[in-house]
């Protein structure tokens, strides 16, 4: 049942052959049984079970729709009413949101059942899900390795079938990267197409939330949902929602795909770039045309990412000051104890280490240098894209460096750590849609495929994605152990 | 040594929004403690705020008003710091492009007319209020007041004396509520004022090291801390010192400026542009609109009540001092029908004079203009003399019944049958011929004893005109 899609087990639920009382405890039990994962911070199974109890009567009286008592989880980083909503950090360890983040309103108004909330890096700081507070999460591939990160538990849930579908955000690669290292179907939309309200900010002007699933039509099938314009989201885009089931099938004859030769250097691990070329070469079996373009300004992505993330993150946690929820030091001596005890108890290193740089980059004097110069290169990263999507479709190549690597390798060193998103913040900084597929396995490891679209693109990648999907079965394969 | 005093003001004018700048709470004044503090007023995790256009109207609105630029692209900033009354660790707030730009307003001191330029006008929010007493040691915080939108304007360093700051200040004030854009309430806080003085050598052009003085929440706080403040500079300097570039924080119970923070102390706020919010563009179409909402500005108001209603300067600032005073006594003129000079006589007189004992505004007035209206018509056609008429108005004030009635049920009618006055006159000077021939005799003061008479025959409701037209001729030497 566990291999199912959503539409079938969606078909099962409105044919009466299961009820989502059943396929909500059937997956509860599945997450106990894999618990050494880690993937989860928080089980809400009463309300899941509540939930799928509600969704059985609407399945009864007739008004079921494509999520209706179909279970999911959520990255813990979406507020949701009445639920613990930690962020991966201590910080937030006595949170209980009151509130829900309008994506939840969503899956909750679609009559989804949330099982749970997934673990990550905190606050989404972090390529390998190490940062999290709640411990490191196991890639169900290979328990001894990253699923990578931020969206680290929602990856390695969806892989090890805990779930059959989850949400994502991705502020520098967190969908996708993880997506690419646990063997998943991950999308980050444009900027804007999912609303942020209720998503625990990292850096505003980059996060964006999306669809995590093993199939290009599931995360089209949580993606209608998620998507839309949202009055409490300033930034979210007021543009229509188009149909994602709707082009899944069009034929890509004449599609044409680019390849940027600044993907394809000595730093990409040689398997990896032949798997990507295998999948390359399967899409010119369907018809495509691929051409060499060129993104010049590439190098500069990860500095100026890690300059723009600081700063808006600098700002984005001051909330978290010790004053009206979360931490507080015991026994404060005056505010500034108050203040630094809080915040110096509750962050972890890389949350601390971010935010100190960020303060750097805005402080007087440097603000030019850095912070202005970063939005700069933000400019030529973006016009790069532009021009390069003025002569293709898409843009495919790796999302990744190199497959999972093991846990505790690179957590000692932030910049091989910061590295490992090269192919990824890039997407973000000009605010792109940007996709990983599964397209093979290395060393029995997940690799995944990179697909970068124009803005609001998300249903010609879906498309383009299924269409991979319709002649290859990366994406049904299943971690050894968790069949 | 003589010293020239340099002054530029800040003030903050709570815009007279409905919701908050950036969420759909309240911001009406005086509730319960964060019960008017919503999700994204208390800056919980993964709020996002988003803009009131209102707040953005009254922006443009005022912006015109003083004749300045619009910004057709503004942008907003974040402010960091920590505060436990800012509950985001930094306040939304412009930075580079604010909203309006240069702009100016003319100020009166002594007769003369004064343009002070303002340099810029800004959108932001406002924090909530720590609340240090009742806590036992302890801080409480209340965030109703949190997200209130406030526009700040910044006037450049044009004022030269404390006595300027104020006409600058009592202006704006003035201009703000005319607008509808601010209560202007000082005592809840909508209108607040930080003062940067500095002093220096008369002549000199360079300006000398200014000390901000923060929050003074009065006209007359605000003289008293620049009159203190610049006293306390040039003892500064004259003593061989220098003055410190600070803030300073006035304390009205013991009249004085004390230091709150040296510039070494002074924050980096590390602006930068808030990736939550868009650009604010504003439109030829809004300022068109805007423009069009416009009510006559005090200056413009003034000038047509000394010509359209034959008032001198000083009357017509008084009746102009506010849109609603200015629009009662036009209510005022125009239904009483009265003589305009008449009108303003009874308004910024009898009227004001009531109000301000009372302690009410002119929109309090227990009198409306359709009562005074009433009593003002009875003076015109000389039902009731002008004495009389200040028995009527003490009932109005204190009754609802109209003029009309009031005169009827206490019969203050004038007499004008002069058949009547005639015959009152005639036994009066009948029953008392010592008066008449001390009169007659060329003693014209008794001519007011016979008056008086025939007043207190008729309880003063003869009218006095004729009383003394006919008595002059009665009694002709």
């Amino acid at each position: 049942m566990h291999n199912q899609s959503i539409s079938e087990l969606g078909q099962a639920l409105r044919d009466k052959k299961i009820s989502s009382v059943e396929l909500t405890q059937y997956f509860l039990d599945r997450i106990k049984r894999h618990a050494s994962l880690n993937s989860f911070i928080t089980v809400t199974e009463e309300l899941a079970l509540q939930q799928a109890q509600a969704a059985d009567q609407l399945l009864a009286s007739g008004q079921a729709r494509a999520l209706t008592g179909i279970p999911l989880a959520q990255k813990d980083i979406f507020c949701m009413n009445g639920v613990k909503t930690t962020c991966g950090s201590k910080m937030l360890d006595n949170f209980i949101a009151p509130y829900d983040a309008t994506v939840i309103k969503q899956f909750n108004a679609a009559g989804a059942v949330t099982l749970g909330k997934l673990n990550m890096d905190e606050f989404a700081m972090g390529s390998s899900n190490e940062t999290s507070f709640y411990g490191a999460v196991q890639n169900p591939w290979n328990t001894d390795t990253v699923p990578g990160g931020s969206s680290g538990g929602s990856a390695a849930a969806v892989a090890a079938r805990l779930t059959p579908a989850a949400s994502g955000t991705d502020t520098g690669g967190s969908i996708r990267q993880p997506a690419a290292l646990c063997g998943i179907t991950g999308l980050k939309p444009t900027y804007g197409r999912i609303s942020r309200y209720g998503m625990i900010a990292y850096a505003s002007s980059l996060d964006q939330g999306g669809p995590m699933a093993r199939s290009a039509e599931d995360a089209a099938l949580l993606l209608q949902v998620m998507a839309g314009f949202d009055e409490k989201d300033s930034t979210s885009a007021d543009q229509p929602v188009p149909d994602y089931l709707a082009e899944l099938n069009k034929p890509l004859q004449g599609l044409k795909i680019g390849l940027p030769q600044e993907f394809f250097t000595a730093d990409l691990d040689s398997d990896i770039a032949a798997a990507v070329e295998t999948a390359v070469a399967e899409y010119k079996k369907l018809g495509a045309e691929v051409k060499d373009v060129s993104l010049p300004n590439l190098k500069l992505a990860i500095p100026a990412y890690y300059v723009i993330a600081s700063a808006e993150c600098s700002a984005n946690l001051s909330r978290f000051d010790g004053v009206r929820f979360g931490y507080r030091c015991d026994n404060p001596e005056d505010l500034t104890d108050l203040y630094t005890r809080s915040r110096g108890e509750a962050f972890g290193q890389e949350v601390k280490r971010r935010i100190l740089m960020g303060t750097y980059a805005l402080s007087a004097g440097y603000y030019d240098a850095y912070y202005l110069k970063a939005q700069k290169v933000r400019r030529l990263i973006s016009n790069d894209f532009k021009q390069a999507l003025s002569e293709v479709d898409v843009i495919m190549g790796p999302v990744s460096p190199s497959t999972a690597f093991a846990i505790g390798e690179k957590s000692g060193d932030p910049i091989q750590m910061y590295l490992s998103d090269i192919y990824t913040v890039a997407v973000n900084l000009a605010g792109l849609p940007g996709m990983s597929i599964p397209a093979g396995l290395v060393d029995n490891k997940p690799v995944g495929l990179h697909i970068i679209g124009d803005y609001f693109a998300e249903a010609r990648l879906l498309n383009i994605a299924h269409q991979y999907q319709h002649v290859t079965d990366w994406h049904t394969q299943c971690p050894p152990g968790f069949e | 040594m003589a010293w020239e005093t340099v002054i530029g003001l800040e003030i903050h004018a709570q815009l007279a929004t409905k919701s908050k700048i950036f969420s759909a709470a309240s911001t009406a004044y005086g509730a319960e403690a964060n019960t008017q503090a919503c999700e994204v007023d208390l800056g919980l995790p993964g709020v996002l705020p988003v803009l009131n256009q209102h707040a953005v109207r009254m922006a443009v609105k005022f912006g015109l008003a003083i004749d300045a630029e619009i910004a057709p692209y503004s942008i907003f900033a974040r402010k960091n710091y920590f505060y436990p009354d800012l509950p985001k660790g930094y306040q939304i707030s412009q930075f580079e492009l604010p909203i309006v730009g240069i702009g100016h307003l003319d100020i009166d001191v002594d007769g003369e007319s004064k343009r002070i330029g303002v340099t810029r006008a800004h959108l932001e929010e406002d924090a909530g209020k720590s609340l240090h007493e009742d806590f036992h040691g302890l801080t409480g915080i209340d965030l109703n007041r949190a997200g209130t939108p406030l526009l700040e304007i910044v006037s450049e360093p044009d004022m030269r004396s404390a006595k300027e700051a104020v006409a600058y200040m009592r202006k704006l004030h003035e201009l703000v509520r005319y607008l509808g854009v601010c209560d202007g309430n000082m005592q809840e806080g909508s209108f607040r004022c930080d003062a940067n003085v500095s002093v220096r050598p008369a002549g000199q052009t360079e300006f000398g090291t200014r000390a901000e003085i923060k929050n003074i929440n009065s006209f007359k706080f605000v003289e008293k801390a620049i009159n203190f403040e610049v006293e306390r500079q040039i003892d500064v300097l004259e003593s061989g010192g220098k003055v410190v570039q600070e803030t300073r924080l006035y304390d009205a119970n013991k009249d004085e400026t004390r230091s709150m923070r040296s510039k070494e102390e002074a924050n980096d706020y590390r602006y930068f542009p808030d990736p939550d919010l868009l650009p604010v563009h504003i439109s030829d179409e809004l300022k068109v609109e805007m423009q069009s909402e416009m009510p006559e500005l005090p200056d413009a108001k003034k000038q047509r009540f000394m010509t359209q209603y034959d008032q001198d300067a000083e009357s017509a600032s008084i009746l102009t001092s506010s849109r609603a005073l200015a629009d009662y006594y036009e209510a005022v003129v125009e239904q009483s029908g009265s003589e305009a000079r008449l009108c303003s006589n009874w308004v910024s007189g009898d009227l004001l004079g009531a109000l301000n004992k009372a302690g009410l505004d002119i929109e309090q007035s227990p009198v409306s203009a359709e009562r005074l209206s009433g009593l003002l018509k009875r003076i015109s056609d000389n039902t009731i003399s002008g004495k009389i008429a200040k028995q009527v108005f003490d009932e109005l004030w204190n009754s609802e019944a109209s003029a009309d009635d009031i005169i009827d049920a206490k019969g203050l009618k004038q007499i004008t049958d002069s058949g009547a006055i005639e015959a009152i006159i005639d036994s009066i000077i009948a029953n008392n011929p010592a008066q008449v021939e001390q009169y007659l005799g060329g003693k014209d003061k008794v001519f007011g004893f016979f008056v008086g008479q025939v007043m207190k025959e008729t309880q003063g409701k003869a009218n006095p005109g004729e009383v003394n037209k006919m008595l002059k001729e009665k009694l002709k030497r």
